[in-house]
């Protein structure tokens, strides 16, 4: 393919400013975190990592990360479940309503967070459920599913049924095919939509919100935290930690399945 | 069969069909492989309970709300059929106002969004190497999924008075927007590139090199290739991708209130939740209609295609 070099010249450039875009907000999180003064003047006024200190001997900070975590097991380890069961039945099984089923999974994900939110709190009220760290792991239980069956049904389609048909000739009964054909066949997908889920999860505030009561995550905390002066060098910290948790997952899910397919959203 | 399954499944000796008296499991596994449609329906028993039961369950009683209303001396909702949610949403100006803005915002957005993926998403699929490519495609899933409330966070101390866009724009002798709509905009745009750089780069990547090899024959030049032939065949991509970008500025209410003084759709539901949840069901649709409209306008340039 010709094309002009001025033109590639342009094009390279307008791609450099872009990643530029997208990763300079991430960079001045990145600088504030070690900012010596503790304030959110720009420029910084020195070196500093007593804030990391301080963000690990605050409670509040503390108590709000291991929620986070506790949610985004929760919510994953169930997201595995259902993501799992749906992908297989979808897979390997013919029945009414097996095309509308993986519309239904991307609706949480794909209606405003807000509405999802709204419709899990007003159900939890009217069924008199107390909100608490129950209720946010279904809220994000609810959409991390399609990331889980996403990853695990590209596999499946991509493994042949042979296999298991010839387990089965073999002797081996129902679970037996399962534990040593099928599974070790889409684990790296399982694992990679685990930690897709993991990342989403989170991350997650709209519906947080809606379902935490007054349980506080990590991004929950962060949001509270915004506008107390006092809190700003903790906040900029949390929110390196927050992105950390959330990109790690993501790169090792992109390793994961970088041979076999990629991962969902990306085409590799 | 173990030449070929990805990771060779080992069985162990443990595998092997143990002789005698089977045990339980071993006879509800023999039940379930005579018993198809059980079996189905064993698997599907869980996911169909949470998700049709207890997720479409959950939208039935948002949508049931918008019918009620909420007495207005004990504030509780009264369970009773009325049209009057709507009556107030359609007859008092705010919400026309509020709906106008949000749309025009995620217009706004969706159309800077295709503007600046563009070329980024043409670069790594027709220019760069295939290493570079792979790279690239990282460097712009990653941030897709950083903390979305620390991205959002982070503008808000870029833009802030004295921040990093004045100090940056002092030599120039000038400032930044500060917050407000510009501000709003901005971060809108920054938070919802990926998800319109990845399906552009997808849908380019797809195009055949013969079909450009074809148009230079022709004598097709540089641009006209690109404006006749890249152009037309990217739409259903640049759809696909303007589904995310509309949808997520449509229903988002927390960068409207870190960056800014102005209510959008999201602001005036996420008020009213607390005050007169049916009236904010009964806007909470709102979103939702303008959604399966767009989507249905999109579908006809080939949107669920190039998903």
């Amino acid at each position: 393919m010709k094309s002009f070099s001025l033109s590639r010249i342009g094009l390279r450039i307008a791609t450099g400013l872009v990643l530029a875009f997208i990763y300079l907000p991430l960079a001045v999180v990145l600088m504030y975190a070690f900012n010596a003064s503790g304030t959110n003047a720009w420029p910084p006024s020195g070196f500093t990592l007593k804030w990391f200190g301080e963000a690990a001997a605050n409670t509040g900070l503390q108590q709000a990360f291991l929620t986070s975590i506790a949610c985004a097991l929760g919510a994953t380890l169930i997201a595995l479940l259902l993501g799992l069961l749906i992908s297989i039945a979808v897979s390997r099984y013919h029945f009414f309503g097996r095309e509308s089923i993986s519309f239904v999974i991307l609706l949480p994900i794909a209606l405003p967070g807000i509405v999802t939110g709204m419709a899990l709190s007003t159900t939890f009220a009217s069924l008199s459920v107390p909100l608490g760290i129950l209720t946010v792991i279904v809220g994000h239980a609810t959409f991390c599913v399609v990331l889980v069956y996403n990853n695990a049904i590209a596999r499946l389609r991509r493994t042949s049924r042979s296999f298991e048909e010839a387990s089965a000739d073999l002797g081996a009964h129902t679970f037996q095919t399962f534990r040593y054909v099928t599974f070790p066949s889409i684990r790296s997908a399982l694992l990679a939509g685990a930690l897709l889920a993991f990342a989403l999860s989170f991350d997650e505030v709209i519906v947080t919100i809606f379902t935490a009561g007054g349980v506080k995550t990590l991004p929950i905390w962060i949001f509270q935290s915004f506008r107390l002066a006092n809190q700003v060098p903790l906040v900029n910290v949390a929110g390196v930690v927050a992105i950390m948790l959330s990109v790690i997952p993501v790169y090792l899910a992109t390793r994961l399945t970088a041979d076999a397919g990629g991962v969902a959203g990306t085409r590799t | 069969m173990t030449a070929a399954s990805p990771p060779a499944p080992v069985p162990g000796p443990t595998a092997s069909v143990p002789a005698g008296r089977p045990s339980p499991g071993r006879r509800l596994a023999t039940w379930l492989h005579r018993h198809p449609r059980s079996r189905l329906g064993l698997i599907l028993l869980l996911p169909l309970l949470w998700l049709v039961v207890a997720y479409l369950g959950s939208l039935g009683v948002l949508f049931l709300n918008a019918f009620w209303s909420r007495d207005p001396f004990t504030s509780l909702v009264v369970r009773q059929f009325t049209l009057d949610n709507f009556t107030e949403l359609f007859t008092t100006e705010v919400y026309r106002v509020v709906t106008l803005r949000t749309v025009t915002m995620a217009l706004v957005v969706t159309a800077t969004c295709i503007v600046i993926a563009f070329p980024i998403a043409y670069y790594m699929a027709r220019v760069a190497s295939r290493r570079t490519r792979g790279l690239m495609v990282v460097a712009v899933v990653m941030p897709l999924w950083a903390s979305y409330l620390i991205k959002a966070y982070s503008w808000r101390l870029i833009l802030a008075d004295q921040g990093v866009l004045d100090w940056a724009l002092k030599p120039l002798g000038l400032t930044g927007p500060g917050y407000g709509d510009i501000a709003v905009w901005l971060v809108f745009v920054y938070l919802w590139l990926p998800y319109m750089i990845l399906p552009i780069y997808a849908g380019l990547e797809r195009i055949p090199s013969s079909l450009l090899e074809a148009s230079s024959d022709l004598g097709g030049r540089g641009w006209i290739t690109f404006r006749r032939v890249i152009l037309p065949l990217s739409i259903p991509a640049v759809a696909a991708g303007s589904i995310f970008t509309f949808s997520l500025t449509l229903g988002d209410y927390i960068v409207p209130g870190l960056v800014s003084t102005t209510q959008f759709i999201g602001n005036v539901i996420f008020v009213n939740v607390a005050q007169n949840l049916p009236l904010a069901a009964a806007f909470a649709l709102v979103p939702l209609a303008i959604m399966l409209l767009y989507l249905f306008i999109v579908r006809r340039f080939g949107a669920f295609d190039a998903l």
